[in-house]
Parts: C-alpha cells; sequence; structure tokens
C-alpha cells in the first residue's frame, strides 16, 4: 500500500468511527430520564400547559428518537447545534470562545509532557539501571497512578495558597476588565493547570521511549556503529534519536484522546473556562445540546489527533513511502 | 622483519557472560575459551566451525563492542602493541574494521550514502568506494529497505573502506548471496589482502573459506582446535592434525558428506579437557586432562595425538 | 548468539537484587492483596457515627485522636476516606468484573466468530476509543440519571475495549497454533479442545487483565464523583471528599485533600503492582520489567 492510498484508507475508517461516536452520543443523551425541560425552567415552575407545549416543540421533544436524530444531523452539518441552556447563547458559540482556553492548556501539557519525557525516557536508558533510571521509573509509577484532580489540588494548595507564588484559578485575574488582560496574565493562570494536566500523559511517553529506546540501543545497527568508531554521543545523535522519535511522536498523538478527558478535571480544580469545565456544566444542568456538541467536539479532536499521527507516520517514516517493509 | 609481525595476534582468549537463568540464579557463560589465532599482514585467516559456536564473539571482543556483562581474559595484540579498551575506541572503524553479517547492522532509518561515509570518510572518498564496489550513485539516497541482498551487502563492505583499515574482521560476510555474489564477494577481500591488508573471515561456510582463506582456524565449542594452510583440507583432509577438521573435511560435499557423529557441546556445559572427547575416536583417558596447543607440520593443533 | 545472551541478560545490577522473585512476588502481592482487602472490609462493616457530624471538632488538623484532620463539619477524615475509599473499591471491583466478561466474550466471539463479527467488534472498539474515556463516562453517567448507579454502570460498560482487543489476540494467536490445530486433526471436539488448550492459555492473561482493570476503574469512579455524579454528599465518596476540600485550600485546610488523594493514589498503585506483579507469575514471556 502506498503512501497516499494507506492514508486516504485511515481517514475513511476513521471518518465511519467519527460518525458512529456521534451517533451513540446522541441515543446516550436522549436515553436520559433527565428531563431538560425541567432543569430548564425547573420543577417549581408554575407555567400553563400551553406555554410548556411551545417550548417542547421548541426542542422538539415531541418527536420520535430517529427524527429527532435526523433533524439534529441536519441542523449540526449545517452549523447549527442547538442552543446552549446553561450559557443561553449557541452551542457552537460557547464551544468557539472557550476551545481556545482548552486548547492553549492542551498544546501546553502535550508539548510539555512530550519534550519532557521524551528526554526522561533516553535518559534512563541510556543509565539504564542506575539511580537515575530508577528514580526516572518510580517518579513514573507514581504518577501513573496519581489522579490528575488530586495532583492539581496539591499544585493550588502548596503553590497558591501556601507560597502565594500562582493565582488560584481562572484563566485571567478576576478584577480585570476582559480588554485589560495581558498575556503574560493569560500565561500566568496557564502555568498550573497545564503541568496539572502534563503528568496526565508523561510517565506513558516516559515509559515508551525508555523501552523503545533500551531496544535500539541493543540493536544491531548501533553494535555496528560502534565497531566504526562512533562515541556514544554520537550513537545517540546520529541512529538512536532518529529511530525513537517516530514511534515516540505517533505516541504522544494519540494522547490526545486522554488530554480531553484530563481537562474536565484539570479546568474544575482550577475553575478554568475551558471546554472540560462546560461539559461538567453541561452534564450538571442538563444542557443536552451542549453536551451533545462538547461530545461531537471531543471526538473529532481525538480523530484530528490520530489522523495527524498517522499521516506524520506515513511522512516521516521512509519505510512506508513504498513497497512497505521487506524481510 | 615488519613483515612477520602479526597484525592481529589473540592468545589465550577466554570470554564469558554473566547471565541470569531461569529462576534468576546468576551464572557465568565462558562462550570463548583459550582462543589463539594469529593474522599476518597480508593474509586471510578463516575461522571455520559451526553456527552457534560463539564465533561472533570473537569478532566483537577484537572490535570491543561486547555487552556489559561481558568479562575478557587473555592477550590480544595489534601491531605487537597489546590491544587495550582506548586502543580499540581509537583505531575501530579507522584502522580495524568490521564488516556485519547481515543488513540489521544497517540504521534503517539512515539513508546508504551517510551510512556508508559514517563519521571518517569524506563525499570523495564515498564516491571512489561506491564505484569500487558497483554501487551507483543513486544507490546513496536509499534507505536500507530498498536494498537488495547483494547491494546491501556491498554497502557494508564498502563502508569498511572508508578508514584506512589493516585488520579487517568479516562477520559471516556472504550468507544469503548466489555464488557469483559470493564469489565476488571473496575476490574483492583477496584484493584487499594483496593490498596488505590482514583479513580475519569468520564463517561457517568452510568450503567457501577454503576458496579464499590462506589459513583456516578450525573454531570448535569456543576454542580453536586446529590452525593451519588451506591446502591441507585437500584430498579428504587427510594432511590434518585434528580428529575434528578431519570431520568437518570428510563431511564436504566432495568428500562424500560424511557427517559425524554427535554435537557440539552447549556453552553452559562445557566437559573439561577435550572438548571433542566425547565424539572422538582416538580418546583415551588423558584426553580428560590439560590439552595444550601444539606445533605439528607448520601448523598448530589442540590434541595430544595429532600427527 | 551474541544478541541472544545481550537480550537474556541486560542490566545486571537490578537483577541481582530480584534473586529469587518468585518468592517475592508472591509476599509482595498477598501484602498489597491483605491491605486493600482490609480497606474495602472495614469500610463495609464500619458504623457512620465514626465520621459522624460534630460541629465541635470543626477544621482540627491533623493530630494524634485524628490523624486525618477532620472537616467543616467535624467528621474525621481518617474514617471518611477509609468509608469512600472502600467504597470505589467495591466499585471498581464490580465494574471490572463486568467489564470483562464483556471483554471476554467479545474477545471470543471477535477471534472465532468469523470476519464479520470480528470486524464489527473491532469497530465498536475503535469507536468506544474515539471518544475520550471521560466524555464517555460522563455521558453514560448522563444517561443514567447522574446518582450512584450511573456511576457504577459508566465505569462497568466502558472498560472492555483494551481487553477485548487483548483476549482477541490470545485467542486467534492459541487457535492457529500448531498444537491446537493437531488436536482438532485427531478428532477432538472443540468443546474439549477449548476446555485442554484454548482455556488454559487465555486464562491467565484474561485474569491478570482482570486485575490491571482495576485501578483504571477506581480512578475513574473517583474522578466522575469528583465532577459531581454520583451519590449524594452523605455518602462518602473520595472523588466526593476531595471536590469538597477544594473550597478549603484557600483558607490552608492542607488536610482535607492531601490525605484521602494519598490514600487513593496508594490503592491505585498496590493494585497496579498486583497486576504487574501477577502478570510476571503468570506470563513470565510478556516483557521483562
Amino acid at each position: 500500500m502506498n503512501r497516499v492510498k494507506y492514508i486516504c484508507f485511515t481517514a475513511a475508517r476513521m471518518l465511519t468511527l467519527l460518525i458512529g461516536v456521534c451517533v451513540i452520543s446522541f441515543i446516550l443523551v436522549s436515553a436520559s430520564p433527565v428531563d431538560p425541560l425541567e432543569s430548564y425552567i425547573g420543577p417549581e415552575s408554575t407555567m400553563s400547559e400551553e406555554a410548556r407545549a411551545e417550548v417542547e416543540e421548541y426542542w422538539g421533544l415531541n418527536d420520535p428518537p430517529v427524527e429527532r436524530f435526523i433533524k439534529w444531523a441536519d441542523n449540526t452539518l449545517h452549523g447549527d447545534l442547538g442552543r446552549s441552556i446553561t450559557y443561553d447563547m449557541p452551542v457552537s458559540q460557547v464551544i468557539f470562545s472557550r476551545f481556545w482556553y482548552s486548547l492553549a492548556l492542551i498544546l501546553t501539557a502535550w508539548i510539555l509532557s512530550g519534550v519532557l519525557g521524551f528526554a526522561a525516557g533516553i535518559l534512563a536508558a541510556l543509565r539504564r539501571g542506575s539511580i537515575i533510571d530508577r528514580g526516572i521509573k518510580a517518579v513514573c509509577l507514581v504518577f501513573q497512578s496519581a489522579p490528575v484532580f488530586w495532583f492539581g489540588l496539591l499544585m493550588l494548595t502548596v503553590f497558591s495558597s501556601i507560597l502565594g507564588w500562582f493565582p488560584m484559578g481562572q484563566a485571567a485575574p478576576v478584577d480585570k476588565l476582559a480588554e485589560d488582560v495581558t498575556l503574560w496574565d493569560r500565561i500566568y493562570h496557564l502555568i498550573l493547570p497545564a503541568v496539572t494536566l502534563s503528568i496526565l500523559g508523561i510517565s506513558k511517553i516516559t515509559l515508551y521511549t525508555r523501552q523503545k529506546a533500551t531496544e535500539i540501543m541493543n540493536s544491531d545497527y548501533i553494535l555496528f556503529a560502534r565497531a566504526r568508531g562512533e562515541s556514544e554521543r554520537q550513537v545517540v545523535m546520529r541512529h538512536c534519536l532518529r529511530n525513537i522519535s517516530i514511534p515516540a511522536v505517533t505516541v504522544q498523538f494519540a494522547s490526545f484522546s486522554e488530554l480531553f478527558g484530563g481537562i474536565a478535571l484539570a479546568e474544575t480544580v482550577f475553575s478554568y473556562p475551558g471546554l472540560g469545565s462546560a461539559i461538567t456544566d453541561a452534564a450538571m444542568n442538563a444542557d443536552a445540546p451542549l453536551l451533545m456538541g462538547i461530545a461531537m467536539f471531543s471526538a473529532v479532536f481525538v480523530f484530528v489527533g490520530n489522523l495527524t499521527a498517522n499521516i506524520l507516520y506515513a511522512v516521516i517514516d521512509p519505510r512506508l513511502k513504498e513497497g512497505g517493509y521487506r524481510a | 622483519m615488519d613483515e612477520k609481525r602479526p597484525v592481529l595476534r589473540v592468545r589465550d582468549l577466554t570470554v564469558s557472560f554473566s547471565m541470569y537463568d531461569r529462576g534468576w540464579k546468576k551464572k557465568s557463560l565462558e562462550v570463548i575459551h583459550s582462543l589463539d589465532v594469529e593474522v599476518m599482514p597480508g593474509e586471510i585467516v578463516a575461522v571455520a566451525g559451526s553456527s552457534g559456536s560463539g564465533k561472533s564473539v570473537l569478532a566483537h571482543s577484537i572490535l570491543g563492542i561486547l555487552p556489559q556483562n561481558a568479562s575478557v581474559k587473555g592477550k590480544i595484540e595489534y601491531m605487537g602493541q597489546p590491544l587495550t579498551e582506548e586502543g580499540q575506541r581509537k583505531l575501530r572503524g579507522r584502522e580495524i574494521a568490521f564488516i556485519p553479517q547481515s543488513v540489521d547492522f544497517l540504521d534503517p532509518l539512515m539513508k546508504v550514502g551517510r551510512q556508508i561515509k559514517g563519521i571518517e570518510g569524506s563525499d570523495r572518498r564515498l564516491r571512489e568506494v561506491m564505484e569500487l564496489y558497483g554501487l551507483k550513485e543513486e544507490t546513496a539516497d536509499l534507505y536500507p529497505f530498498q536494498l537488495s541482498g547483494g547491494m546491501a551487502r556491498r554497502a557494508m563492505i564498502a563502508s569498511a573502506m572508508m578508514g584506512t583499515p589493516k585488520l579487517i574482521v568479516a562477520d559471516e560476510p556472504t550468507p544469503g548471496l548466489d555464488t557469483a555474489l559470493s564469489e565476488n564477494t571473496l575476490k574483492s577481500f583477496r584484493h584487499l589482502a594483496d593490498g596488505g591488508c590482514g583479513i580475519l573471515l569468520i564463517t561457517h561456510d568452510i568450503d567457501l573459506a577454503l576458496g579464499v582463506a590462506d589459513r583456516i582456524a578450525v573454531f570448535y565449542a569456543g576454542t580453536t582446535v586446529e590452525v593451519c594452510p588451506a591446502g591441507d583440507f585437500d584430498r579428504g583432509g587427510e594432511m590434518l592434525r585434528h580428529p575434528y577438521s578431519r570431520a568437518l573435511a570428510q563431511a564436504m560435499p566432495q568428500n562424500g558428506l560424511k557427517a559425524a557423529k554427535g554435537s557440539q557441546p552447549y556453552a553452559g556445559n562445557l566437559p573439561s579437557g577435550c572438548l571433542f572427547a566425547d565424539r572422538c575416536p582416538l580418546r583415551t583417558e588423558k584426553c580428560g586432562g590439560e590439552i595444550p596447543m601444539r606445533e605439528v607440520r607448520g601448523g598448530k593443533v589442540r590434541c595430544l595425538y595429532g600427527a | 548468539m551474541l544478541n541472544h545472551i545481550t537480550a537474556a541478560s541486560g542490566e545486571p545490577r537490578l537483577r541481582e537484587r530480584k534473586l529469587n522473585s518468585r518468592k517475592k512476588i508472591i509476599i509482595y502481592t498477598v501484602v498489597a492483596g491483605i491491605y486493600l482487602a482490609m480497606v474495602m472490609t472495614v469500610g463495609l462493616v464500619m458504623s457512620p457515627e465514626l465520621y459522624g457530624v460534630n460541629y465541635g471538632d470543626r477544621f482540627i488538623a491533623p493530630c494524634l485522636s485524628h490523624p486525618f484532620g477532620t472537616d467543616f463539619m467535624g467528621r474525621d477524615m481518617l474514617w471518611r476516606t477509609v468509608k469512600g475509599l472502600s467504597n470505589s473499591i467495591v466499585i471498581g471491583l464490580a465494574a471490572s468484573a463486568v467489564s470483562s466478561v464483556i471483554a471476554l466474550s467479545l474477545g471470543i466471539l471477535s477471534a472465532s466468530g468469523g470476519k464479520r463479527a470480528d470486524r464489527i467488534i473491532n469497530w465498536c472498539v475503535d469507536c468506544c476509543m474515539g471518544i475520550p474515556h471521560l466524555v464517555l463516562l460522563i455521558l453514560i453517567s448522563y444517561m443514567m440519571g447522574r446518582g450512584g448507579l450511573g456511576v457504577a454502570v459508566a465505569v462497568a460498560v466502558t472498560h472492555w475495549p483494551e481487553l477485548t482487543r487483548v483476549v482477541r489476540g490470545e485467542v486467534l494467536q492459541v487457535r492457529t497454533a500448531q498444537y491446537v490445530k493437531a488436536a482438532y486433526k485427531m478428532g477432538h471436539s472443540p468443546l474439549k479442545v477449548a476446555k485442554d488448550h484454548i482455556i488454559p492459555h487465555v486464562l491467565p492473561v484474561y485474569l491478570v487483565g482482570l486485575v490491571l482493570l482495576f485501578p483504571h476503574a477506581i480512578m475513574h469512579e473517583a474522578a466522575l464523583t469528583f465532577l459531581g455524579f454520583g451519590f449524594s454528599a452523605g455518602v462518602p465518596a473520595i472523588g466526593g471528599i476531595l471536590s469538597e476540600s477544594m473550597e478549603y485550600i484557600v483558607t490552608g485546610k492542607w488536610w482535607l485533600c492531601l490525605f484521602p488523594g494519598l490514600m487513593l493514589l496508594i490503592a491505585v498503585m498496590l493494585f497496579d503492582m498486583i497486576g504487574e506483579k501477577l502478570n510476571q507469575l503468570f506470563n513470565p514471556g510478556s516483557g521483562n520489567q
């Protein structure tokens, strides 16, 4: 299979998955016993029957499920995701305005965990069995099991509450007007949540890199490189890094899914106004359109991450270019 | 005088690995023991023996690229000087070249040209050497997986030519090549040797070794049992000194493929004294003791009865 | 030859300390198992009075009589934590069991139910992985009406995809193995082949997979309750306790979040360790870590 065909095939398969995810999300959300109407107008409402029916009609709550889905899908394809009850705005607008906060958070955490994890993994592999290696491994094991939200709470306690170095959350100082917020304010508020989120994926990439780098350092071509007089440094720079970066980058791209789950937790801890806190609010307030919209958006996000990983793999690995692997 | 000095002289070499058995018991596995071999300038010495007998370990210990759990005893001399770890580091890739067994020894993600060039070579030298080994210029831009077996083989031999090798250690350089190509490869070894280079050729294919080598070191269960001129293998091997070498010669196609009975002892479980004793027709009680290497008729043999 | 030796030995120093590690593995596993079982049982049988409301003892920092301190209603945090952790473990165990049964059935069906079944199941696995796990958990909790049952169901029905893949791979591998083919040729019935060859091969992998599901299930249960799903505030749950503690961080009540989280972390790590150790014990071939 050549490169173009491979990419097309992967993209097509992922697209069917994306559609499947949307259908499932729709079924889940619409099967909920939580009555959106109830939470919208409140249980003690004294609304007249007619007014109630009008609202039901507006939300399409009386149509059979399949019809509702088709209507919803049609609207979605036309860019209309419905209206969020919680924020009293079109869902697309809620997602759009909050996505940038979440994206900044995810990308920072992604780069942070990727760079640190890759470096730590290589270091551990090169000094395998040493104290450094064992230390890195131990830290990874702890991080792997540490609940993200707990880690976030600890960061808040230590760095914000006790030391006072960082703000107590939010994406910008509360007492500033939106137009006065500087880039530095944003970065300053981003640091703690991003670090918190990055511990979510860092052990995976570290342990993976360590394992892979160890395999590579024991490989025949490293032996040959040494036999040809390359120093340890040259062996690492010329052969090890190049061979490890392709699989490591792929693994890192596949972590988008976890990161998206992580923002729900990290943003809740830091009251950060992104998509993660929005989806929690949506589920809590029975805001079905918003819940549906963010769920779908998260699937698209994962889809893009996986597709990028696959394309990147096809583009940077010369062995996939043509003819595949030769035995 | 200088002519007579060996490029490589290995004396009483013993290599063992500390290993962990099932159940995590630590034990030392001796893969090579009391091995002697010498290579003179302009000479091809073939180390021949069946697979799994630790021949590659010999190559790796000369180059100093054994894994960390290996321990080496004995003497390795290069140009009359003891070859230290420091020396190995300085010399490998420059004066001591290594030709590996298979395409797996090439970095799968580095273009062939850059790999042949290595850290020592120049672009000019790269072009020369590639031409010498019949590799087209475009080959330099290919990745190892795109090479045919023969091309990969030639690329690895070419890579040995980037320095100015005085000693080449070639580990099984021919398997996977068709007859014409492997003869070609060996011819290029002859050519190198004639230029004054010493070559240690490690192979399991004694037939092939005989075609090109000046002397044969017969390798059995981690040691050299006999070192002799290649011509001694002629006429059914009646000139050979060690019963194992004679059995090898008998097993060659032109001598009727008479294979010796039994099998090589496993490295973890070697008998004391002569390693061939349990398969040997000449065995006596003395064979359980220490067997020194003896000079017999211009060759060397590790057998009490070889004559 | 050489590679064989390198692969078999590696990191000599580390291995040296693992001498007789079979015994050690068993000891570790048993100790960890006892600890977790103890937390669970104590939580199940303890009297709710132990963490009852006592406004006289509000916000006591950790001391001898309250090692984990007390909260804004004067409830003892140690006992609340144990109770919450116990609840989490119970839900985690039940949910993992359900997920693993789903995984086992789907994995076997996928490997031996023909091409179409395989394709459909693979598609379902990918589909489940195509949406962030936590988002899926939220959706299912929402569908179930957001209560404690919702959390349990959500955790139970979302942890099967990875294990399904593992089971499928194992079954496929053993089905195509020579000795199984030979058994069929010798006229053994599929049932006998399954009993003699397939089950002994797949069972250890399945069991280890099941144990390795625990930490994930527990962590996700805690995450969901932290976000506000799950039982009402009266029932202690680790996630809920941590969620409450958020309010008091500003005022420096650090113990409210430190200890409960630490207990959760330890429980998750121990489950993880038990899984890894059992893996070493049952499937020594798979990886040398």
